[in-house]
């Protein structure tokens, strides 16, 4: 379907060109695939054990100390959260933990759970293992560079635990980190703990910007022959998107955060207005909060489809695969990708309804913001087509895939209340917004992470996970996080405000009080299940059974690699060349169900089989 | 098959949850039922899709799971049915979006009768500030905030003189009376927010914002901040006592101008320098 080939003539009229002798078919014409322009990458190998796994270049090792590093801050994130419900829950037995405790719990699993756990681990961890592999390339463009983008990024991550040692403790300031609070006492961690935020996160935007680089330039120029835009597997055009989107974003970000550091050190007034602190006036005059939370949001709203539009595409190829159908709609999928990662730069304010700014803006937000639902919606409705009719695997994989449809959708829907300027009046700063956001980009790109661990842990490690295992695992976390999230929207209809350490003493809200115990009950369960994956993996790499090469029957390049796991180079003697997209799934006339991208037209000339 | 009981269950649980619930709003007092509608009919349309397509995912895991000797159907598009999924929702949320916007309108376009009231807040507290007999509020300034000025009015604004302050965090309103709220910050961001009343919008300092509601049941109601501000955020507590008019006039009526405020000042001075000289 997409990306047809002129006609039967052109073809013709090519093959007097230079032939591709490697697919030896019957039918040379109807085979033809444009020769490489430029030679083959050189490689540097590592020799020592420090080349090999720690200074490596290779990207799929570069990805797994991403994966691992990402999933050190996303277990520190996940204890925070627990000390959080505790107090939440249960305060009497919490009575170690004072107000600033929570407020910088509350803050650091912010910040940890979106920028230093779920970014880098979609576009660090899964896209530095999967782009070269998917797109059919040896290694990312500039090995060099995406060594460092890791080193760098793991610097920040110490930068940002050692602020949980420094004097006053770690920043505590909400992960908005809005200005004026941020830097004022009344904050905890206001003195050294914001600075380390700080310079950690500008140490992130700069590792980031290394290996976004590198993620762009392979998918633009490193394609194997044959990879045209419109076969590429939608997890890559997934991943490419989002480091479009954070390539342009992550700037505002790097911005904000270095003017609030010199507000901080030098007393400048970028975000700082007059301000009279315990009877006095301060050196500061003249700058506006409301700067911060346009840049803050400029990066902040983007950031959110940064999370979201690699799983969007993770998603898409692993229900395919599973469903053994061709993902529904490609084109349609590929350009709402592509439109929503547009979109999203015209949505920011929709964070600022009642921030203060100019309430005419809300008008126009409002309208782009809604607007915004329509590609998605298609891709929801995509991703059920593809169910429709397909022969459908319910394993572990697909369970992620199908929790992750009910989860997305469901923080699809409150998205459009609080998109929808003014519902979200009454709505904004309550539980019902902490519940919308971890319900769309907290648990459906959890989910899709999960499906995705137990899809490609066999190309990984080449060893099965443990299926029972891993469907106990989806249903207590599943089960469990639904029902933190699901009554945790009537918290914010009462209206029970975020960023509360306690708030008993309202009389509407004692009938929170049993809600609130049972959520930190499920929070607690739901986080001790992770470590069933954690204890499945290391069972399965010790005594798990071997997985043969492409257990799942997919047709992308990953799992047509020269050895399992993949070697340095990736693809042995000689790259793969593409002759289709990766969804011919179930083709009519096809003697198995699935058509590897690599099988030339000629191989398959008596099936149904459409051409893309 | 288990699976797709268990998914089913849940969707059911979820609609039963929400017919249920013993936790939604709180009961309004104020005019912002339109908001309140558009949220119920979010739910209805909103509510249908989630059921609708949880469903239909649903009826495919029961209808097409597994099986080794059935192929899957192979057909990569169909414009026709994108076609009219794509208009479909367009034209849904269009209907979401209009009556959202309507109301948005409403929200910021203040009527011309509102009394205008001066919320000032602060780490960790509120106070108040009223219109004198001449209507109008005196303008401000933090710089002039001290003892015998806690809301910074510029002493040489006329306005300002009759203006009347209410230093307490609890403020009386008068019942179905439009309420223009202009928010004042001296130190960092802040929002009052009263349930209730629906409305809010956020205090930032260097700036003043504005909403307005009109209280329409007599009452005590809790202020709330709603946009974190420090350690002391979950504290930070305020008041309003709706009242009928009568009632509220002679609440407003032993309340202290600026201008008895300065003279009591100008008096506490004046004994101080005798004690002083003595």
């Amino acid at each position: 379907m997409s990306d047809e080939y002129d006609n039967n003539k052109s073809y013709q009229a090519q093959s007097s060109e230079v032939m591709d002798g490697s697919t030896g078919s019957v039918n040379p014409d109807i085979d033809y695939v444009r020769p490489a322009e430029v030679g083959e990458q050189d490689l540097y190998h590592g020799h020592s054990f420090i080349e090999k796994w720690v200074f490596c270049q290779d990207a799929k090792v570069i990805g797994v100390q991403y994966f691992l590093t990402a999933v050190f801050t996303g277990i520190v994130g996940l204890i925070l959260s627990w000390l959080m419900r505790l107090q939440l829950g249960f305060p009497e037995l919490a009575g170690f933990m004072t107000a600033e405790h929570y407020y910088q719990f509350v803050t650091m699993h912010g910040m940890i759970m979106v920028v230093y756990f779920l970014t880098a681990l979609f576009l660090g961890g899964f896209g530095n293992y999967l782009i070269p592999l998917m797109v059919g390339a040896r290694d990312m463009v500039f090995p060099y560079v995406n060594m460092l983008s890791f080193w760098m990024f793991f610097v920040a991550v110490a930068v940002l635990m050692a602020s949980f040692f420094v004097p006053g403790g770690p920043t505590g300031a909400g992960w908005t980190l809005y200005p004026p609070q941020t830097i004022l006492e009344g904050t905890p961690g206001s003195g050294t703990g914001i600075l380390l935020m700080l310079i950690s996160l500008s140490l992130f935007v700069i590792g980031f910007t290394m290996g976004g680089l590198n993620y762009m330039i392979t998918i633009l120029q490193a394609r194997t022959r044959g990879m045209t835009l419109m076969r590429m597997p939608l997890t890559v055009w997934g991943i490419f998107t989002a480091t479009v989107l954070a390539m342009l974003a992550f700037p505002a970000l790097l911005v904000s955060a270095i003017m609030m550091t010199l507000d901080k050190v030098l007393q400048t007034s970028f975000f700082m207005p007059t301000i009279l602190k315990a009877g006095e006036v301060l050196e500061y005059g003249g700058g506006s909060p409301i700067l911060f939370q346009h840049l803050f949001w400029f990066f902040g709203h983007p950031e959110v489809y940064i999370v979201a539009l690699p799983a969007f595409g993770i998603v898409s190829d692993l229900i395919s695969v599973h469903a053994r159908k061709n993902i529904f709609g490609y084109r349609m999928m590929v350009w709402a990708i592509v439109g929503i990662g547009g979109l999203s730069f015209f949505v920011w304010a929709h964070h600022m309804y009642v921030s203060g700014m100019n309430p005419w803006f809300g008008f126009f937000f409002a309208t782009t913001t809604l607007i915004i639902a329509v590609p998605t919606a298609m891709k929801v409705y995509n991703w059920i087509l593809t169910l429709w009719r397909g022969n459908i695997r319910i394993n572990t994989v697909m369970l992620w895939c199908l929790g992750f449809i009910v989860t997305f959708v469901n923080g699809g829907i409150t998205g459009i209340f609080l998109g929808n300027v003014s519902v979200d009046v009454p709505l904004s700063d309550t539980y019902f917004v902490i519940a919308h956001f971890h319900m769309v980009m907290g648990i459906a790109p959890l989910m899709v992470i999960m499906g995705a661990v137990y899809h490609w842990f066999p190309l990984v490690a080449g060893k099965m996970l443990h299926e029972g295992l891993g469907k106990w695992h989806f249903w207590i976390t599943f089960l469990g996080a639904y029902s933190i999230y699901f009554p945790m929207h009537y918290l914010g209809f009462i209206g029970v405000p975020r960023r509360y350490f306690e708030m008993y003493d309202s009389p509407y809200m004692t009938s929170a009080v049993g809600m609130n115990e049972f959520i930190s009950i499920a929070a607690f369960i739901v986080g001790a299940a992770q470590f069933i994956l954690v204890f499945n993996i290391i069972k399965t790499l010790k005594t798990g059974k071997k997985a043969e090469q492409n257990p799942w029957k997919a047709n992308s390049l990953e799992w047509y690699t020269s050895t399992v796991p993949p070697e340095h180079g990736n693809f042995g003697e000689r790259l793969p060349v593409v002759h289709r997209w990766p969804y011919d799934f179930s083709v009519p006339g096809a003697k198995d169900d699935f058509i590897p991208q690599t099988t030339a037209p000629s191989e398959v000339i008596h099936t149904e089989v459409e051409k893309t | 098959m288990h699976a797709g009981i268990i998914f089913l269950l849940v969707i059911i649980g979820s609609v039963l949850f929400h017919i249920f619930t013993p936790w939604y709003w709180t009961d309004i007092a104020s005019n912002w039922g339109g908001m309140d509608d558009t949220i119920t009919l979010t739910f209805w349309v909103g509510g249908g899709v989630f059921v609708a397509v949880c469903l239909f995912m649903i009826y495919c895991v029961f209808r097409y799971s597994h099986k080794e000797d059935r192929r899957a159907e192979y057909k990569p598009e169909d414009k026709k049915l994108e076609k009219i999924l794509t208009w479909a929702t367009t034209l849904g949320v269009a209907a979401l979006l209009a009556p959202g916007l309507i109301i948005w309108n409403q929200y910021v376009n203040v009527p011309k009768n509102a009394i205008e009231v001066d919320v000032m807040a602060w780490q960790w507290g509120w106070q108040y500030r009223l219109p004198g007999a001449d209507g109008k509020l005196g303008t401000t300034q933090v710089r002039n905030i001290a003892d015998n000025n806690p809301f910074g009015i510029n002493p040489d604004d006329p306005f300002g003189r009759d203006d009347i302050m209410v230093e307490s965090d609890v403020i009386n309103l008068e019942n179905n009376r439009p309420v223009k709220i202009l928010l004042r910050s001296v130190d960092v961001l802040h929002n009052w927010y009263v349930p209730q009343f629906r409305a809010k919008m956020d205090a930032v300092p260097g700036t003043v914002t504005f909403y307005w509601f009109e209280p329409n049941k007599v009452g005590e109601y809790e202020v709330l901040c709603a946009e974190y501000c420090g350690v002391g955020h979950y504290a930070m507590r305020g008041g309003v006592e709706v009242q009928d008019k009568a009632d509220y006039e002679v609440w407003l009526s032993e309340q202290e101008t600026f201008e008895q405020l300065s003279a009591r000042y100008e008096k506490l001075d004046v004994d101080g320098n005798k004690l002083a000289k003595k």
